[in-house]
């Protein structure tokens, strides 16, 4: 016990120590953001060539910490924020507005938010394997009316999982009123829930289903990292639900030309260029020579389905007890 | 008799750690709310899947551990060991070995469709129950067989030289101590699979698996409605409560008084060939699921990164840290339960706590006076042993109440007190569920994934958290070699701990 409080004591010396120098930038990020294989070390690297400061990304459940701090936060900016939850971000009035022009943003979808700067985006999609998978369906619709037992898939849970909510959305976005019809017939052919993305992928990979609630992306991900193009991502006409993940910065920063700085970064060529590979999804800004020739290839929905944010939180709790009530049985 | 002040000081500690966060909470949130749709219903599927997870493990326990007790056999004590391995498997590794085995392309279905069988499905309430068994059946062995092991030589010495038949000895000496032992451990168990969470998600196919710790989860996170997760909480601590009365009120006193020792005694006639085949199922039951894991990751041991070794010493330290702190509070507690029942409620409390409850009060409670995030270290420590605490007092009660009434009046007479009590008489005989108490919660630490994620800051990593982001970030192949590691550390830790205990036990 005693050793570990020393350590964590030297490390917090340590850290006191290098913010001496330069100032901290303090960024709180998610998860997956701070690992070697997420986009937080690149970003790290590229945003303090320019800034003359130290990025200090501090990763975990960002805004249940956002909210349990309140304005005694030390956060200067955050990144990562979903759409599902923008709008309690928002409510807690913590956040500035970026100051940046979403004209230049190349979404599929028109962005005017002023606090809430999209750095990345993606669609769901049902992920199969053509080598095992001989029929897939071609359309929502033929997912739903397939037999029983034509497909075993994994979803994600809404109440935990932000896929698993934006999939409660896509299919409100098709079906509307029909959709606890529509969840009905989905119901026999979702072979099981998962707290997480991870867990339905890793049951996916494994050939425990057939299909597995994810994005359009993910194929680049095999292909490019893996040298792998037996994935692919079934393209329905009746549209894909739109996923984007965001930056704010905050009213009560103590360095705002630093973090308003971290805001331009994000737009910058430096950044938008590394998305693709770092994040395996689209940058908000598509230029020639950000994605990869193969990331390039992968088919794109012609449609893409969004709910704004008031429309979202005025559906969501409906929406989940109607998948609850369906899947239930 | 009053209690020692240690055994005091324990229980407040524990108390305080447990009841404090879920005030803070309940202070955030400005009051409780009420309960939301499906609550009720979560509420329901966790006591039955609980009730009926606990009753099959105690139930397919005790030919395991009766065969475990009787026969002696080349290996026995590392079958020992390695038969409590799925018990401190952390569950996100588990749930990836039962889908490996008994999942739509796992081992049992194969074998299934090669002899023409209809196949099963593990995905529904029964892959819930299944999976708790597979993880608890361990712990149930266990807890019994150091009861078989308690019974004192002469007792069954006396029943051999009466004659006594098999069912004699089962009705006289079996069953007495069946029925000391069995309510502790299926409290135990019961309360593991009250608070499940990911392991009824993934298997349990669906929103008709919700458990209440989901619930608590979903009104924290996506409702953001602190006061309907306290609520929660709170029902989850009475059930709790509720049902560590019901055992205490069915746990009978030990019959007889103590014997000389518990030497070896005399070899129970005939069985053999069904305690065999007991073992040989039992055996391939638990341990196949983790030779698939073990199958599958070992290839891509090669490829982790280095950071993995980082992470790895991370979690060894916390895993000792923790460990420490949980005898610390387990010692005392558990000498002073047989006469006080307050300290063994004390020392059960923290089983009841949502870990992310408590997470979320350690935080608001501690974040006016520092940064928590440069806490995370101490505070996962901490909540690791609290977690661990009240399974390393169910381990050792059984054999402070074997004290309490077989060397009382002894060591009064002897005038045997204080330290000098605690050195020759208390901890020589408690070795054995000390060392393995120890291994539970060096293992526990390990697997651990609850607290750390609300405090850490992302660059200081565990295993189990460095094991999701590869998973996250689409690298199943070495997310399979991290949970080989985890999965050898773990047990590594345990196993040696485990050791100490039964080395320096003077029977």
């Amino acid at each position: 016990m005693k050793k570990t409080l020393m350590l964590a004591g030297c490390i917090l010396a340590a850290n006191t120590a290098f913010a001496a120098d330069k100032p901290v930038l303090t960024v709180y990020a998610p998860d997956y953001f701070t690992s070697e294989w997420g986009p937080g070390p690149k970003i790290e690297a590229g945003f303090e060539q320019i800034c003359d400061c130290d990025l200090k990304f501090v990763a975990g459940d960002v805004l249940p910490r956002i909210l349990l701090e309140g304005d005694r936060t030390e956060a200067d900016a955050v990144i990562g924020l979903t759409t599902d939850v923008m709008a309690r971000a928002r409510a807690t009035g913590l956040f500035a507005p970026h100051n940046e022009d979403t004209g230049r943003l190349t979404l599929p979808i028109t962005w005017t938010d002023d606090t809430f700067l999209p750095f990345n985006w993606g669609e769901t999609a049902f992920v199969y394997d053509k080598t095992r998978l001989k029929t897939p369906p071609k359309s929502f619709q033929e997912l739903l009316d397939a037999p029983d037992n034509a497909y075993k898939i994994a979803i994600q849970d809404p109440r935990s999982s932000i896929s698993g909510l934006a999939l409660l959305f896509w299919v409100k976005a098709i079906y509307g009123d029909q959709a606890g019809a529509a969840w009905e017939k989905l119901a026999p052919k979702i072979l099981t829930v998962t707290q997480d993305w991870s867990e339905s992928y890793g049951l996916f990979t494994d050939g425990e289903v057939d299909m597995v609630l994810s994005y359009t992306t993910s194929p680049a991900y095999h292909i490019i990292a893996e040298n792998d193009d037996t994935k692919v991502a079934a393209i329905f006409p009746e549209g894909h639900y739109f996923m984007t993940e965001t930056a704010a910065q905050l009213k009560g920063t103590k360095h705002p030309a630093l973090a308003q700085k971290f805001m331009d970064y994000i737009l910058s060529d430096a950044f938008q260029g590394m998305i693709a590979t770092a994040n395996w999804s689209y940058p908000a800004i598509e230029k020639p020579g950000f994605l990869p020739p193969a990331f390039a290839a992968l088919p794109r929905p012609a449609k893409t389905l969004f709910f704004t944010e008031d429309e979202a939180e005025a559906l969501r709790a409906a929406a989940t007890e109607e998948w609850r009530q369906a899947l239930r049985k | 008799m009053t209690a020692s002040p240690p055994a005091l000081i324990a229980a407040l500690l524990v108390a305080a750690a447990v009841l404090a966060p879920l005030a803070a909470v309940i202070a955030h949130a400005g009051g409780l709310s009420g309960l939301g749709p499906g609550d009720l219903s979560a509420l329901w599927f966790t006591l039955w899947q609980a009730a009926l997870s606990a009753a099959l493990s105690c139930l397919l326990a005790v030919p395991v551990a009766r065969a475990l007790a009787r026969r002696r056999f080349p290996g026995r004590g590392l079958l020992i060991s390695l038969m409590g391995a799925p018990f401190i498997l952390p569950t996100i590794v588990a749930a990836m070995g039962l889908v490996a085995v008994f999942g739509r392309r796992g081992t049992v279905n194969g074998v299934l469709d090669w002899l023409g069988l209809p196949g099963l499905s593990i995905y529904g309430a029964q892959g819930v129950i299944l999976a708790h068994v597979f993880l608890n059946l361990p712990l149930a062995v266990r807890m019994v067989l150091h009861g078989w092991q308690a019974l004192p030589a002469e007792r069954l010495r006396l029943a051999a030289s009466l004659g006594f038949a098999r069912a004699d000895i089962a009705r006289h000496i079996e069953r007495p101590m069946l029925r000391a032992v069995l309510p502790g451990a299926f409290l135990a168990i019961f309360l593991v699979c009250l608070t499940s969470f990911a392991i009824a998600l993934t298997l349990g196919g669906g929103p008709r698996a919700t458990t209440v710790e989901l619930a608590i989860y979903q009104a924290f996170r996506f409702d953001a409605d602190a006061g309907r997760a306290a609520v929660l909480a709170m029902v989850q601590i009475g059930v709790s409560l509720g049902a560590l009365a019901a055992s205490l009120a069915l746990t009978a006193p030990p019959a007889f008084g103590a014997g000389l020792d518990r030497a070896r005694g005399p070899s129970v006639p005939g069985g053999r060939i069904k305690d065999m085949l007991v073992l040989i199922a039992a055996t391939v039951f638990l341990l196949l699921p983790l030779l698939t894991i073990a199958a599958r990751g070992v290839p891509a041991l090669p490829d982790l990164p280095p950071s993995i070794l980082r992470a790895a010493g991370t979690s060894v330290l916390i895993a000792a840290g923790s460990t420490a702190v949980t005898l610390a509070l387990a010692l005392p507690l558990a000498l002073a339960a047989p006469r006080a029942r307050w300290a063994e409620a004390a020392g059960t409390l923290p089983m009841t706590a949502s870990s992310l409850v408590l997470g979320t009060g350690l935080f608001l409670i501690l974040r006016p006076f520092v940064n928590p995030v440069a806490l995370s270290l101490p505070v996962t420590l901490l909540a690791n042993a609290l977690m661990s605490l009240p399974f390393a007092l169910r381990l050792l009660l059984p054999e402070t109440r074997a004290l309490c009434a077989d060397y009382d009046r002894l060591a009064a007479s002897l005038g045997l007190r204080g330290i000098a009590r605690l050195r020759y008489l208390d901890l020589p005989r408690l070795a054995r569920p000390l060392g393995f108490a120890a291994g539970l919660a060096a293992a526990f630490s390990m697997g651990d994934l609850g607290v750390i994620t609300l405090f850490s800051d992302g660059h200081r990593q565990t295993l189990p958290l460095a094991l999701y982001q590869l998973m996250g970030a689409y690298r199943m192949d070495q997310a399979a070699a991290a949970a080989c590691v985890l999965m050898a550390l773990t047990f590594a830790l345990f196993w040696a701990l485990d050791r100490i205990g039964q080395h320096a036990d003077p029977g």
